[in-house]
């Protein structure tokens, strides 16, 4: 799945990184438990979380995880946004909730990892 | 030859955290390190980092890049580790709620540590201080 269709399945918006970054995404993970995150061996995934802070984008950066849909519209301050760029993540907030979000992202193609 | 880093972590500050395990990708991005390979070497960095964010007072995080093999080695100033075997096992965890929810602090670090490197050594005086030496072969 193209970066643009979980935009549009999710009516996100673009808070950083180039969303037209040539990647295919097969794989998602829902969670706020970053330790989780860190464990993940399959990378090329979006990861969708309600969890917005620094530690966010460190984490992403570490594991490989190419696409961040945060949920809720949770906001994202200066310095998520500049990390985000600085390492090429793509950075989206979805007005919907982690469960309607994973939900219509499963519906339409994207395996889970476990 | 070998090349090494050196990096001052500071204990209980998370906009920091991350900052040396950053650095260190970057480096092995730039040696040409196999991708899969340099997420094992930052992952295991990254949560070595954590743990003294989330536990010490203080570090110093030292990154060895040899022609065979990289290794780390966290020293630092903290509390220690009572019991070593028990804080190895997943699902442990002395994380102060604040650690909790910045999303971590859920007993994972250090068997993730073991998963992904090749060799990994623990030693701790309670009330003094802790090192964790690992190495991951190329």
């Amino acid at each position: 799945m193209k970066i643009a269709e979980i935009i549009k399945l999710t009516e996100a918006r673009v808070i950083a990184g180039d969303p037209d970054k040539p990647i295919n995404i097969e794989r998602a993970f829902s969670s706020d438990l970053m330790s989780d995150v860190l464990t993940l061996d399959d990378h090329q995934i979006v990861l969708i979380t309600g969890l917005a802070n620094v530690q966010l984008i460190r984490t992403v950066e570490m594991a490989d995880v190419p696409v961040v849909l945060l949920a809720r519209n949770k906001k994202a301050d200066e310095e998520m946004i500049q990390l985000a760029e600085e390492n090429g993540i793509v950075l989206l907030g979805t007005p919907y909730s982690i469960f309607r979000a994973s939900g219509v992202l499963y519906e339409n193609g994207l395996k889970p990892l476990y | 030859m070998a090349l090494k880093l050196e990096f001052h972590i500071v204990g209980g500050d998370f906009n920091l955290a991350g900052k040396a395990s950053s650095k260190i990708k970057k480096k092995l991005v730039q040696l040409n390190i196999e991708p899969k390979l340099i997420k094992r070497i930052v992952v295991a960095t990254y949560e070595a980092e954590l743990n003294v964010v989330a536990h010490a007072y203080s570090g110093i995080l030292t990154a060895c890049f040899e022609p065979l093999f990289f290794t780390v080695t966290v020293a630092d100033k903290g509390p220690g580790i009572e019991d070593i075997e028990q804080a190895m096992q997943p699902g442990f965890s002395t994380a102060s709620k604040q650690v909790r929810e910045m999303g971590f602090g859920a007993g994972m670090g250090l068997s993730n540590i073991k998963k992904n490197t090749d060799e990994l050594k623990i030693e701790s005086k309670v009330g003094e201080a802790t090192t964790l030496f690992f190495k991951i072969y190329y």
